[in-house]
């Protein structure tokens, strides 16, 4: 790890007039991921601001009666909430499927949103990796990819992103809430990442220096059910192979409300609109929930290790759907 | 659950024990290795300026100025002695610097230049180098003949060829390995996390021209090992070679990423199994053929058909090992190397025999029991194979399985059993057993603890010879100016080291009872056993053991989880139940977690291990392994040694991967013959509602 500077200033504005023009500077919080790519030597940045200490700590319920989430809630206090559980099952699931419970005692909703891939040729300095180093390569796509991207990935990057919360929070239609240097700004979660495309080192819609504050989730959709299930090899501290968070509502038999967001996919949180659009007034069944999920990954493109990640993004995304309309129908 | 806690427990609890790196004497450095970047080739140029630039980097060692070592027994220790480049992770250059951020900040900014060479890091069934060694670890013929397997396998009423896979496994102990060493006056201290400080002792010494009693080596307080401590490691060598080229104390704890490369792991093996039977399941013929390999420095050969020589009944055998030697780490051992994957096909094949034959597991093997060792044709010191299967069977309630298992809800749940074996091992050792004026007694013996209770067992087989408390006995170890003691490996310590404490201690008690009174000074007794072990013994020794395990695999997703782990264990009489028992549930903990979770994928480009963390390389959490219970069987086998226990640091491992995998095949039907078994094993390949 090279040496850095590191200040902690007092107030968010004074935060992002620190990072503002210093491209080789980082915000701090909960640390869990930059302070272990600054070990890898794949983060080296000059200046730490560190940001734990602001005024954003706090869950608080917003007019339109939804939640208002500090971006330094820790996940662990975020999953325990109590208005979470209650309004939200799907982001408190998210949350306790993630990482181990000493990370989420540190790690803070902002910080989760733009924690870095864990593609193991990101995180290996002594190997090229577009995203790390622009236009060194990708060796993912012939070596080791078993983990990686089947959706919205390009020639240039396979990797995927690997926060739970990000899944959740893109069902919710939840929208981040920012700070720059010319005052502050909101972008909906679905619109905080991107895909790699031939940039894949550009991973945020954030600009230079900009901070977020606060996390807002509308108000929960009457009648629906939610849930976040996450398919892992081993039970506790491990990331998605394929995760699904899904908010369902059902009258009649048929599909009156959807959001459905794949995680562990794709590059970024995967809202499967198409999916979304084929339900909407579609029979609450497994026959139409696999139809509509089968079309929604009629985009995927496995390579030569990661292929059973679709038939595995559908098995979960389908009985998820199911579990959720037999849960209302008995409600 | 009786027996003695941890006599170290609350330094280790507290913080107060002191492992190798928490070493810092006056004026200590810091050293960190820089690994190569490829898998084959030489270092034309190395640039050091860069990182010499910093005033807090004291010295860059390079294969052009660090100090000459003799020739090494073990070729992975001659570290920085030529430009040739053997593996991806080598080290090529030693930063040492004031600080540990500065060592390591110099070590990303050495320059090395290499002439790469094409590398051959794929472990492919048809390699044109696959060749025969004449032995395989642990000293076993490569291979053994017995009878004619092809006149059997031609006979035979039924039939099993399969084909098992294991990917390269790592030991990963927590504590990384480490070492603070320095020279004074001409000697050599060196604090290592080590199995054996004899071992470092007299390898150090060798290498660096030196006589024995001009090296102490330590090994405290050791966090884990599971054999990649088992043998000197690179690192201590960089840390005494630094120490020696700048002048003062170095230390080097090797980051854990570094660790796939540097310090051993299990070498993956490609198995075919065949076992021919008659119909009512008893074996005629057994074969069990091994593939595996070692690297371009050194050969080492996963003894992975040996156990297959030790466990059934049959007239005509023939088991084989071939290697290819690559450009990738040297494997080494790992836990019960050669039994652990070796039982995971043969118990697999016999799972698939049971099947075959249309016979409950538990019946075949006791239907192919033998009555001496098979290949040696030597009677058996003890062999409670069958009291452990029954016992087993009845805690954990086999009698109650159908012949495939059970739906619930989206769940498919299984169940599964397996055999295990492991050697008895013993080496002599020396001990002092020292009686003080207060009443107390003090134990010496070079043993090392590696997290397994050893001083522990040790003060409890001295105080059961002299009928006093143990908290009245006072074990010295991990120290090579100790008694000579031996390496904590092969399952062999608490029998190699207690012999001779227990034979001290015996000695010590009969002078007491003769009335010898105790001076000021203490009496003392020492014993070395090389001769009572040397006698060897006409019996075939092992410790035997039974595993059984209940999973659920989920039909959407393929994912497995255990339920239930249940092991019962012949293994001598057991010294101290607490520590003992810890011992084998970890060791089945290892044998789930390889089942199920580990994994090392050599990635053929780069060629290295890509898996260099444990969020990557995944070991069992506490999640998945939610109720495991570890059981014995009363044995006393006075043939072993006078303490009448076996070793028991290794046989919880074996067979409990292929119990795992059994139970996954009761569940689904699906028989996963390539480890790790997990959603992508499963997926699809089970039929839906």
């Amino acid at each position: 790890m090279r040496e850095f500077g590191y200040l902690r200033p007092t107030d968010p504005v004074e935060a992002v007039r620190l990072l503002v023009g210093s491209p080789e500077a980082r915000y701090l919080a909960g640390g869990t991921n930059l302070v272990d790519l600054m070990k890898l030597g794949v983060e080296r940045p000059r200046l730490l601001v560190d940001v734990s200490r602001l005024p954003l700590g706090d869950v608080t319920p917003t007019d339109g009666g939804g939640l208002r989430i500090g971006a330094l809630v820790t996940n662990a206090d975020l999953a325990a909430d109590p208005r979470v559980r209650a309004a939200y099952p799907v982001l408190s699931q998210a949350l306790l499927a993630g990482a181990s419970g000493q990370l989420r005692n540190r790690a803070t909703t902002a910080g989760n949103l733009l924690q870095r891939t864990r593609c193991l040729y990101f995180q290996d300095t002594a190997k090229p990796c577009n995203k790390r180093s622009p236009g060194t390569g990708c060796p993912a796509r012939e070596g080791v990819h078993r983990d990686l991207a089947v959706l919205g990935a390009s020639e240039q990057c396979i990797a995927t992103h690997p926060s739970d919360l990000a899944v959740a929070l893109a069902a919710l239609d939840a929208v981040v809430e920012l700070l720059g240097p010319d005052g502050p700004r909101t972008l909906p979660v679905t619109d905080l990442h991107r895909l790699p495309g031939d940039r894949p080192h550009e991973e945020h819609r954030l600009l230079p220096g900009e901070l977020i504050t606060a996390v807002a989730v509308p108000p929960p959709v009457p009648e629906t059910l939610s849930a976040y299930r996450k398919v892992r090899d081993r039970a506790s501290y491990a990331f998605a192979l394929a995760s699904a968070a899904g908010i369902l509502a059902v009258r009649a038999g048929r599909v009156t409300h959807l959001a459905l967001v794949l995680g562990g996919l794709a590059p970024k949180p995967w809202r499967a609109r198409a999916a979304e659009q084929r339900l909407i007034g579609a029979p609450a069944d497994e026959a139409s929930f696999t139809a509509a999920v089968e079309a929604e990954l009629a985009a995927a493109r496995p390579l030569r290790d990661n292929a059973y990640k679709v038939p595995l993004a559908r098995n979960l995304a389908v009985r998820l759907l199911c579990d959720l309309a037999a849960k209302g129908q008995a409600r | 659950m009786s027996g003695h806690g941890r006599l170290e427990g609350r330094e280790k609890v507290t913080g107060a024990a002191r492992y190798s790196d928490d070493r810092r004497p006056a004026g200590c450095l810091h050293a960190c290795p820089v690994p190569a970047t490829v898998a084959r080739g030489a270092i034309t140029s190395i640039d050091t300026s860069e990182a010499l630039a910093d005033p807090r980097v004291v010295a860059v060692l390079t294969h052009l100025d660090a100090p000459r070592l003799a020739e090494a027994d073990d070729p992975t220790l001659a570290v920085l002695q030529s430009a040739r480049v053997s593996y991806r992770g080598q080290c090529v250059a030693l930063a040492v610097a004031e600080t540990l951020e500065a060592a390591e900040q110099a070590a990303t900014v050495v320059r090395v230049t290499y002439e790469a060479e094409p590398h051959d890091v794929v472990l492919v069934e048809d390699h044109p180098g696959i060749y025969a060694p004449d032995l395989a670890n642990g000293g076993h013929p490569a291979d053994r003949v017995r009878g004619d397997f092809d006149a059997a396998w031609a006979a035979a009423e039924v039939r099993i060829d399969a084909t098992y896979r294991i990917p390269p496994l790592h030991n990963h102990p927590m504590e990384p390995h480490a070492a603070t060493a320095w020279w004074e006056d001409g000697r050599l201290t060196a604090y290592d996390s080590s199995q054996g400080t004899g071992e470092v002792q007299k390898t150090l010494a060798a290498l660096f021209r030196l006589e024995h009693t001009q090296v102490l080596a330590v090994s405290e307080h050791v966090g884990g090992g599971f054999g990649c401590k088992g043998t000197p490691r690179p690192h201590v060598v960089l840390a005494a070679m630094a120490a020696r080229a700048v002048g003062r104390p170095v230390r080097l704890a090797l980051p854990r990423a570094q660790l796939a490369a540097t310090v051993g792991h299990r070498a993956p093996t490609v198995q075919r199994v065949r076992l021919a039977a008659r119909s009512d399941g008893r074996i005629q013929g057994l074969a069990q053929e091994i593939l595996t390999r070692s690297s371009t420095v050194k050969e080492f050969v996963e003894q992975a058909a040996v156990p297959a020589r030790v466990m059934y009944r049959s007239p005509a055998s023939r088991t084989t090992h071939r290697v290819v030697r690559q450009d990738v780490p040297t494997p080494s051992w790992m836990r019960a190397p050669g039994e652990t994957p070796g039982m995971f096909a043969l118990e697999s094949a016999m799972d698939e025999l049971a099947l075959a034959c249309g016979l409950d597991p538990m019946e075949l093997r006791l239907r192919n029991e033998p009555d001496t060792e098979p290949d040696s044709g030597r009677p058996f010191s003890s062999r409670h194979l069958t009291e452990c299967l029954r016992e087993g069977a009845r805690r954990f309630g086999w009698q109650r399985r159908g012949p495939a298992g059970r739906p619930e809800g989206r769940l498919l749940v299984g169940t599964g059993v397996a055999a295990s074996t492991y050697p008895v091992l013993i080496g002599s050792a020396a001990a002092e057993v020292r009686a003080e004026a207060d009443g107390t007694f003090v134990v010496r013996v070079n043993a090392t603890d590696i997290g397994t209770g050893a001083r522990t067992v040790l003060a409890v087989i001295a105080a059961e010879v002299l009928a006093v408390p143990v908290d009245r006995i006072r074990p010295e170890i991990g120290r090579s100016d100790l008694p000579r003691g031996g390496v904590a490996g092969g399952s062999s310590g608490t029998s190699s080291w207690g012999w001779a404490v227990h034979a001290a201690t015996s000695g010590l008690a009969r002078r007491l009872a003769e009335g010898v009174r105790v001076p000021p000074e203490g009496l003392s007794v020492c014993v070395d056993t090389r001769e009572l072990v040397a006698q060897g013994t006409e019996f075939a020794r092992h410790a035997f053991g039974a595993q059984f395990a209940e999973v659920q695999v989920d039909r959407d997703t393929g994912e497995v989880r255990l339920r239930r782990l249940l092991g019962v264990f012949a293994a001598g009489r057991i010294l101290n139940p607490r520590t003992a028992r810890s011992q084998l549930l970890g060791g089945m903990v290892m044998g789930a977690s390889m089942a199920l979770l580990e994994e090392s994928t050599m990635d053929p480009a780069f060629g290295d291990h890509a898996e260099r963390d444990l969020a990557s390389y995944h070991v069992a959490v506490n999640a998945d392994v939610p109720d495991v219970q570890a059981y014995w069987i009363e044995e006393e086998d006075r043939h072993v040694s006078p303490m009448g226990s076996k070793g028991i640091g290794e046989i919880g491992i074996v067979g409990t991967a292929a119990a795992v995998a059994n139970a996954v095949h009761h569940a689904t039907g699906v028989r996963v013959r390539d480890l790790p078994i997990g959603a992508r094993a499963l997926l699809g390949r089970f039929s839906g509602p």
